[in-house]
């Protein structure tokens, strides 16, 4: 063996045991550095015969580029190694439990769910959305709305007074929200499509009763809306709100001082075990009462009963709420109980939209 | 209102079924509330006679009854508690085995006291049959032994509930159901009419009104030798099929024209009357022991009929115990009036009576009835009592006002959308009593004096379309219209249903508390003026108008702390009141942290855990606001400010002084103590209402955005300063710098401690100089970057960190 081929294979072996990166850079530095012994045996070139050096350098540089693709080889496996190393020592815990997301822990309590929805349809049918204070006057509350004095109905109200005051007037709490009806009368011109959502009160508590609880109620004023329009929306509205595609509806004479004539709506339903199935079974349930506009309300506000006309309807957003989500216990709606709140309520981006689902 | 099937028939003919006749009820206005089917709930019942009646050997109030059930084996031990349980007595039985529908148990043997019991003795309320549960139930002796009690008293008859409207007193007798059915098609009326008896003497009590705005009528008549005793058969079953307990024929026969009628009626026992008759509001200090046997202490609102020993009746209400017939009754005084209805209502309200005759009363009975009525009661007494009658006294009208309705045919279709022929309109009013007259395109229709409600051209068209059928009314699409689509919710709308959205996607969970609160919690908030208190709350912690969310949802944190659930982040966005006119209503956006519920991250976790803290609520203050569209660049905020608030822990959010929109901070030792709560608590309020209005753009475009074309540079600079100094006035001071080329200034880090004066702190402050036009050279990043120094230091007293 020449000493080239015993300084390559020496060079070659010592490459191959570098363990590691250093290692392979001080073989490189000792064959190929400026001080490096192949780099030695190519400075004696220059004193060689033109023969020699022929000779001599192909062997020389055959020898220096072997070792320069073994340096490279070497290098790639051992950075390769050396990752694969990191790598093995940088393991996570995947199984970590996460903190959930705030967008997943708040909620939006039902009733909010549900006025929104509720707005969301009539908005679409071409209503506005009014609202108005939960202190009223009796006038507001009952007299313009064909309440007489010491009238019976006047009494199923339950209504919370406050004391009165120097004048003798007194004021109340809103037992309906019709009174922003008549807010919207006298403040404005007919043609009037409106619903007006709210909270309402009346002395009452047990079960089904909460001295406070929410209505909306929808009031449409022009010079031909009758019964068979309002028929028509309550009918749109349930199947908007239920979302199903058949709802049977049974509308049945009644009476409310501001109606006339009055009429109060069922839904046929089902119910087992908490849920609720519409548009079967065998149960009437009462969702609403409604009817054309009474005259002595039309002319309390100002507007002609000969000339205009029109219907309202009012609906327990609790108890709508409480039919499509199978809420059981009124009571639990203003307990502010955490558990509840969380099973019950929404997420912050379950927006109500007709376009994408009210509640999907 | 109440009646059986077999009572309906007295005055329907008909054929129909009784499903049949229910619906059509519910459909055109007397919606059936029951139908009740006692003979099958019942059928385990009998009628037995209790042959005696021991003291139990171990118990006072218990007796050990024998008792024959009829069936003729040996008579049966029963213990019973009744003090009416006596030898003789005809009563109801039950064996072991039945379940008792008032008790809602199955009876089994029993051993009571160590005496064995093999049944039971019943009361009227153990059968559900009335509320009467003084002692066992009382029968005729007569009564046929071993005989199913249901079938006996006549419970076989299906009981219909009709939930009555105000509106409709006539249906609050039977006539005046059966007179709708007819109407309706479910077959005819049966009404022979009532013929006047003739009276054989003069009435010998007067009736003096004295005001006949309460008394508009009052009809009296006396049937003399009359023998009072248990009603009839008939009549019994009657009054026992609703619910009604027979007294005596007398008194049966009111209670009968009452519910067959819908004729209130009273009778006095003639002989315990005094003179003569005069109808009065009630002295001061008067009472009265009336029929129920409760003592009522009159005053002057109050309308009674007193004889010349003081009152004996309150009129349209109830009548007086002295005065009531029994079975001595040999002279019977009977009246029929009409009262003024407000004032019957305001009485049975004040005296918290609900009698069968101020029901009707109060809605109005039918005036042209009150001497028919009376001439029916009088064929009744003298067909079951005898007696020979008096001539009527009558005082004031015996008939309504006439009501004339001018009604043209074309508004039926105007309000309800459905064309009803004239023949067809005729033939439905004439049957509900009606008189139609004419044919042109308006009619005249009077109206009958049964139906006080009715008074205008809507109510005929709800007579019409009743009785059509309102699902006989088509469905007509509702036009929309050609008006634009815009959004329909107002400001204030919007700003609430954003400021819940952005609440809970903080990880809040929005409460729905009370409106109304406890007068010291309204007080701790700026409430409880004398115009926000109730003045009939219904509960002593809930007589105030809130002032603030605050207190009910402290109290819900409390509440979930109590059940387990300490960390909770809540908030409520809704009315609060400040004054009780509508322009003192405002919506506040409120929030409630406790414990681990911190904006940083919900609850103990490996990734970092912390206690909430007042920063916590400020951010939920700012989520609020700009989801709400404050003007945030305009927002200050000032140290302290809420009384109930921490003082140093806490801020005000305003835009001027005189424009506070909230607070937020740590709830106030005091506070908290005074709502009972634990703390600490962060909290914030904002007043939606306060945030002004954001400017109406011409067009939805963004302005136009300019983009630099050269970077950014970042500078980071630490002041030593006081630590009293306020890191807004570091920032705010640093961004006067240069207005132009500083674009941001955040505080990254605050720092008190080793190495710093005690009354002194580190902040850190990185600012962000946009150049503009060129790339800025060092001198000239240097030469802003010596002025921020400069301007800080001027403003805040503070020095560069070293």
């Amino acid at each position: 063996m020449t000493d080239l081929a015993t300084l390559e294979k020496s060079i070659l072996d010592d490459i191959a045991a570098a363990g590691d990166e250093a290692a392979l850079e001080a073989v490189r530095v000792a064959a190929l550095g400026k001080k490096g012994s192949i780099s030695a045996l190519l400075a004696t070139l220059g004193k060689m015969s033109p023969d020699e050096r022929k000779t001599q350098g192909a062997a020389i540089n055959l020898a220096k580029d072997k070792v320069t693709e073994a340096l490279t080889a070497r290098r790639d496996i051992l950075k390769s190694a050396a990752l694969d190393a990191r790598l093995a020592s940088e393991t996570i815990d995947v199984t970590l439990p996460l903190r959930e997301a705030p967008a997943d822990q708040g909620r939006i309590h039902p009733l909010s769910q549900v006025f929104e929805e509720v707005n969301t349809i009539f908005a679409d049918m071409g209503f506005a959305i009014a609202e108005g204070p939960d202190i009223e006057t009796d006038d507001y509350n009952f007299t313009k709305l064909n309440f007489p004095e010491g009238h019976p109905a006047r009494e199923m109200h339950d209504t919370f007074f406050f004391n009165p005051g120097e004048d003798g007037s007194r004021m109340l709490l809103r037992t309906h929200t019709s009174p922003v009806q008549v807010r919207t009368m006298l403040s404005q011109e007919p043609p009037i499509r409106v619903v007006c959502p709210g909270r309402t009160y009346r002395i009452d508590s047990d079960a089904t009763h909460t001295p406070q609880f929410h209505q909306v109620e929808g009031l449409v004023i022009d010079k031909g809306s009758h019964l068979g329009h309002l028929k028509w929306i309550l009918h749109e509205f349930c199947k908007a709100f239920f979302e199903v595609d058949h709802i049977n509806m049974r509308f049945r004479p009644s009476f409310f001082p501001f109606t006339e004539p009055s009429l109060e709506v069922d839904i046929q339903c089902r119910r087992d075990k908490g849920e609720v199935r519409f548009g079967e079974g065998e149960d009437w349930l009462e969702i609403l009462g409604c009817g054309m506009v009474h005259s002595n309300v039309l002319r309390a506000c100002g507007i002609d009963p000969d000339v205009y006309q029109g219907f309202a309807w009012g609906m327990g957003i609790d108890r709508i709420a409480m039919l499509k989500y199978g809420i059981a216990d009124l009571r639990q709606l203003f307990e502010s109980d955490v558990r509840w709140l969380s099973h019950y309520g929404f997420k912050p981006l379950d927006i109500p939209t007709l376009a994408g689902g009210l509640s999907t | 209102m109440k009646f059986t099937l077999s009572w309906l028939k007295e005055h329907l003919d008909t054929d129909e079924p009784l499903e049949k006749l229910a619906d059509k009820l519910t459909m055109i206005g007397l919606e059936v509330e029951s139908i009740e089917d006692k003979a099958k709930a019942l059928a385990p019942f009998s009628i037995a006679r209790v042959i005696s009646a021991e003291q139990h050997p171990n118990a006072d109030r218990l007796r050990v009854c024998m008792v024959d059930t009829g069936d003729g084996g040996a008579p049966v031990q029963v213990v019973c508690g009744a003090p009416n349980a006596r030898a003789g007595l005809v009563s109801v039985f039950s064996p072991p085995g039945t379940f008792i529908p008032g008790k809602n148990i199955t009876l089994g043997v029993g051993t009571i006291r160590g005496v064995e019991s093999r049944g039971m003795l019943c009361s009227a309320a153990e059968l559900q049959i009335s509320e009467d549960h003084d002692g066992i139930m009382e029968l005729p002796a007569d009564a046929p032994i071993g005989k199913g009690y249901a079938e006996w008293a006549g419970l076989g008859d299906p009981v219909l509930e009709i939930n009555l409207t105000p509106n409709r007193q006539d249906c609050t007798g039977v006539h005046g159901v059966a007179r709708d059915l007819s109407a309706a098609d479910m077959g005819k009326l049966i009404d022979p009419g009532i013929k006047p008896i003739k009276g054989e003497f003069p009435c010998p009590v007067k009736v003096t009104v004295e005001d006949a705005a309460l008394c508009p009528g009052f009809a009296l008549r006396l049937v003399r030798g009359v023998k009072n005793g248990p009603s009839p058969e008939w009549l019994q079953k009657r009054l026992t099929s609703i619910g009604l307990r027979p007294i005596n024929a007398l008194v049966d026969i009111t209670n009968f024209m009452t519910y067959d009628r819908a004729r209130p009626l009273h009778v006095f026992d003639a002989r315990k009357v005094t003179g003569n008759l005069t109808v009065r509001r009630a002295k001061d200090g008067e009472s009265l022991l009336a029929l129920d046997g409760r003592t009522y202490t009159l005053d002057p609102s109050i309308c009674v009929i007193a004889d010349e020993h003081g009152i004996e009746s309150l009129a349209g209400i109830m009548g007086g115990e002295t005065s009531g017939c029994d079975e001595n009754t040999t002279d019977v005084l009977i009246e029929s009036a009409l009262w003024n209805e407000i004032n019957i209502a305001q009485t049975g309200r004040k005296l918290g009576i609900n009698s069968d005759a101020r029901y009707r009363f109060e809605r109005g009975v039918d005036p042209a009835f009150m001497v028919p009525g009376l001439e029916l009661a009088t064929k009744l007494v003298m067909e079951l009592c005898g007696g020979t009658p008096s001539e009527t006294f009558v005082v004031g009208k015996a008939f309504g006002d006439d009501r004339i309705i001018d009604f043209p045919l074309s508004e039926v279709k105007r309000l309800a959308g459905i064309e009803v022929p004239l023949v067809e309109a005729r033939r439905i009013l004439g049957h509900l009593g009606f008189m139609v007259a004419g044919s042109g395109p308006v009619v005249k229709i009077a109206v009958p004096s049964w139906r006080t409600d009715v008074d205008g051209k809507a109510d005929i068209v709800e007579e019409i379309v009743r009785i059509v059928g309102v699902d006989k009314v088509p469905m007509t699409p509702f036009e929309r219209g050609d008006e634009a689509r815009k959004p329909v919710l107002t400001t204030i709308q919007n700003r609430t249903r954003r400021a819940k959205r952005a609440l809970a996607a903080r990880g809040m969970v929005e409460a729905v508390t009370w409106s109304f609160i406890s007068k010291p919690h309204a007080e701790l908030f700026g409430g409880g003026q004398a115009e926000l208190a109730l003045a009939n709350p219904i509960a002593s912690d809930m007589s105030d108008m809130r002032p603030s969310l605050l207190p009910g949802l402290v109290a819900a944190a409390q509440a979930n702390a109590n059940r387990g659930y300490p960390d909770v982040a809540l908030f409520e966005v809704g009315q609060v009141f400040k004054g009780d006119r509508a322009e003192n209503q405002f919506v506040a956006a409120t929030g409630v942290r406790h414990g681990f519920a911190s904006s940083k991250g919900m609850g103990r976790h490996w990734s970092g855990s912390a206690q909430t803290d007042a920063l916590d609520a400020k951010a939920d203050a700012f989520a609020v606001l700009a989801a709400a569209g404050a003007p945030m660049q305009a927002l200050q905020i000032v140290p302290g400010g809420a009384s109930w608030l921490h003082p140093g822990r806490s801020g005000t959010i305003q835009i001027g002084p005189q424009n506070v929109l909230g607070y937020f901070g740590e709830l106030h030792p005091r506070t908290l103590e005074a709502l009972g709560a634990d703390g600490p608590l962060m909290v914030f309020e904002v007043i939606l209402d306060r945030i002004p209005d954001a400017k109406k753009k011409p067009t939805r475009a963004r302005p136009l955005l300019e983009l630099s074309a050269f970077q950014p540079v970042s500078r980071d600079f630490a002041f030593i300063v006081d630590r009293t100094v306020k890191a807004g006035d570091i920032v705010r001071s640093a961004q006067a710098a240069d207005k132009k080329l500083i674009t941001d200034v955040t505080v990254f880090d605050v720092y008190e401690g080793k190495g710093i004066d005690p009354a002194k702190k580190s902040v850190a402050i990185a600012v962000t100089i946009q150049p503009r036009e060129k790339t800025l050279t060092d001198q000239e990043i240097d030469a802003v970057a010596a002025k921020i120094v400069a301007e800080v230091t001027k403003k805040t007293g503070g020095t560069l960190r070293g």
